[in-house]
């Protein structure tokens, strides 16, 4: 036991000896917190669109006056023709385009219906899906309110409510995420190439000859990384309460918990990952390579999961990143208790038993 | 000239001898390529619909069975109280909870007015917005259709006013979010793969100890980081090759602009990436710094490219840091030329940010490369 100590002792001076990726290691998920929580959104924002209108009216004046006040549209210019149309795409000055039909508000009060046209650039199909959805929601209101006076019989109202995220911003949905990402990738990168490090530079035979058994090799390589990334962990929910408002409506301590299993869950990934690789590079790249796409977007951190075809939405379920989100999810913005993240967390303590069982038999006591 | 080629040679024999690293350099990009861009949209469907029925009358099932035909919702389950329901939602089983009060066919007979309400799970706020507007769609509709069965003709005369939005999806009709990713996470591919290499491989030499040796040779600066990085620049090539293959023949993504014009960018493009892996290279000490440097700026520029998440929505100040994304260029010229047929003239900016953007960076990896340690 007392040699067990020192070779963890031996570990930590190792890593408070290289202060520069110390820094990063701190640094690094501070500032990556800090920049996404602020600049992923995928809320419509001021998009800069046009209006052609052929009417110009009292009635389109009013819906134009609405659409700008509106804080996601900014009306960047008005065009005369069509063919004005396809330039304004083309230059790229707009993303969409309302267009009026002749006599709209004749049409409107003769037949009590007009149209109007709403063109937007599909390169982004994400984008000009949003946009279309926002534009006929402020035309909905608007119609809504035009219908007030008239008398209406047999009215359905909807009252919706949203839950958890009654402002809808943007943030509660991407803050678990980077965190989850942040947590995956720092400690399966640092416990990888911690281990294959010594086996490049030929000091892993050292510690193969030495009393030591090889798991306590291993035990001894992670056990400062928990450490390190527990704190990195605390400063980051830290960061998510004081500076985003993120709620953390359950309980903190199982939040704590979670993230202790879900860091070990990333380490003996990371393990896994440094019995395969021979050389700091390989493990390097499996771990930045492999993991960063897939846990970026599968994980349900930008994409929801639910729209993606079907083979994928299996797939996912083998990113622990995916749980590790739901669990925060829940713990933070739900304020649910384990009785309803069981099966999330039961996945994740799998996943590392897995990982482990992998890696102790890939495990060579010999070198080649 | 001579000397180059030499190292040029040890450097490409590195690359093939190291057999773990083959397929990972080749295969694990592209599989990714085919896999992942299926994954990338933000089209909502599939979600999950759950009610609760007080009512249980002719027009309360008549509601239901409008949400169950549209596409966009799949009605999962039916809950005898809301207390049921808000459970499944905390679950995460489902995703909008419908709830018809008693008296609801009632109500809209007798009082000729009621009420529905609905609970949407918000932490995807865009999500919940659009689905939110799905719902209204279909709510109104059916109160649309039961106002023409039940008004006697001569109300009819005041009927509501009704503006139609028609919708037109310009470049890109079917809203095949393919053709807009694929090109973008080709651009994330070469761009990662050729900078973890790149920038690994100086600092490999320093940590094994054979930068030394190099060094002691009458090798010349200029020539030493030529012969490093040009290996690294064909290889960013390949792979472009192989990806534009891929996303022509798998996804079948249109090709508008020319070929030449994108290569003709990349060529600078590799030139930032390979230079800023060489600065790290030069600024490190072991491989572990500069991969966890090259991560760090890795993952930003992949999540501030306008790939995943509109630029337009970021903060302003956020907007004046992806002025410094060479992600960013690369990811709106393959777009622009690929999918709009942009010319020579439309990238220009691009282009003019890009080479300066190379100077700058191989400026900084030549001077910052010293012979001596």
């Amino acid at each position: 036991m007392k040699r067990f100590i020192g070779f963890i002792k031996k570990e930590f001076y190792h890593i408070f000896r290289d202060k520069r990726s110390l820094f990063i290691l701190f640094g690094m998920p501070v500032a990556q917190i800090l920049l996404f929580g602020f600049a992923i959104t995928n809320e419509i924002n001021n998009v800069d669109i046009a209006i052609f209108d052929k009417s110009n009216d009292a009635t389109t004046q009013e819906i134009i006056q609405k659409i700008s006040a509106s804080k996601y549209f900014s009306i960047k210019q008005n065009i005369t023709n069509e063919a004005e149309i396809e330039t304004v795409f083309q230059k790229g000055n707009v993303l969409a385009v309302l267009v009026f039909e002749k006599d709209f508000k004749k049409n409107l009060t003769k037949d009590n219906t007009a149209k109007v046209h709403v063109i937007t650039d599909a390169t982004d199909p994400n984008t000009a899906n949003s946009i279309t959805n926002y534009i006929s929601a402020i035309i909905g209101s608007y119609q809504k309110e035009i219908n007030k006076n008239s008398t209406l019989e047999y009215q359905i109202d909807t009252k919706s409510r949203m839950v958890y995220n009654p402002e809808l911003k943007s943030v509660f949905m991407f803050v678990p995420g980077v965190m989850t990402i942040i947590l995956m990738l720092v400690s399966a990168m640092m416990t990888s190439i911690s281990i294959t490090r010594e086996k490049e530079l030929g000091t892993m035979e050292i510690l193969l000859v030495s009393p030591l058994k090889p798991f306590q090799v291993i035990i001894g390589k992670v056990i400062p990384y928990i450490f390190l990334s527990i704190i990195n962990a605390v400063v980051i929910v830290i960061l998510s309460i004081f500076i985003f408002k993120m709620p953390v409506q359950g309980s903190l301590f199982l939040l704590a918990l979670e993230s202790v299993l879900f860091i070990i869950t990333s380490l003996s990934l990371g393990i896994l990952i440094s019995t395969v690789s021979a050389t700091q590079q390989t493990a390097m790249m499996i771990s930045l390579m492999g993991l960063m796409l897939p846990t970026i977007l599968l994980s349900g951190f930008i994409f929801p999961i639910s729209s993606m075809p079907l083979p994928l939405q299996v797939i996912s379920n083998i990113i622990p990143a995916k749980w590790f989100i739901l669990i925060l999810k829940g713990i933070m913005l739900k304020g649910v208790g384990l009785a309803f993240i069981w099966k999330e967390t039961l996945i994740l303590i799998g996943m590392t038993l897995f990982f482990i069982a992998l890696s102790v038999k890939k495990y060579k006591i010999r070198l080649e | 000239m001579k000397t180059i080629l030499f190292i040029v040679q040890k450097e490409f024999r590195q690359i093939f001898r190291n057999k773990g690293m083959l397929p990972i350099i080749f295969v694990l990009p592209i599989l990714q390529l085919v896999i992942l861009s299926n994954a990338a949209t933000f089209e909502i469907k599939n979600i999950k619909f759950s009610y609760v029925d007080h009512d249980k009358t002719s027009f309360s099932r008549a509601l239901i069975e409008k949400f169950d035909a549209s596409t966009y919702f799949n009605v999962v389950a039916e809950f005898p109280s809301k207390k049921e329901a808000n459970d499944a939602m905390a679950k995460g089983k489902v995703d909008v909870i419908l709830e018809i009060p008693r008296y609801f066919e009632r109500d809209l007979l007798k009082q000729k007015k009621t009420d529905i309400s609905v609970a949407i799970n918000a932490i995807d706020g865009a999500a919940a917005g659009v689905e939110n507007v799905y719902i209204n769609q279909i709510v109104q509709d059916f109160n649309k259709k039961a106002i023409v069965a039940l008004s006697s003709p001569s109300d009819m005369a005041n009927a509501p006013k009704d503006i139609v939005t028609i919708p037109s999806f310009w470049y890109n009709k079917t809203l095949n979010y393919k053709t807009f990713m694929v090109p973008g996470i080709l651009v994330l591919l070469v761009t990662m793969i050729t900078l973890f290499l790149s920038g690994m491989n100086i600092v490999r030499e320093k940590e094994i100890g054979t930068l030394e040796q190099m060094n002691v040779t009458p090798i010349k600066k200029y020539q030493f980081i030529i012969g490093k990085l040009f290996p690294f620049w064909i290889l960013g090539f390949v792979l472009l090759t192989v990806g534009l293959t891929i996303a022509k023949v798998i996804f079948d993504v249109p090709i508008i602009g020319s070929l030449g014009l994108i290569y003709f960018y990349t060529a600078f493009y590799l030139l930032v990436v390979l230079g800023m892996g060489l600065f790290i290279s030069n600024f490190t000490d072991t491989q572990q710094q500069a991969m966890f440097i090259s991560w760090f700026f890795v993952v930003i520029f992949i999540l501030m490219s306008g790939l995943f998440t509109p630029i337009e929505s970021m903060p302003i100040w956020a907007q004046y840091v992806t002025e410094f994304n060479p992600v960013k260029y690369f990811v709106q010229v393959t777009r622009m030329v690929m999918l709009k047929g942009a010319h020579f003239n439309d990238i220009l900016p691009q282009l003019t940010k890009t080479i300066i953007y190379a100077l700058i960076m191989n400026g900084l990896a030549v001077w910052s490369y010293q012979k001596t340690t």
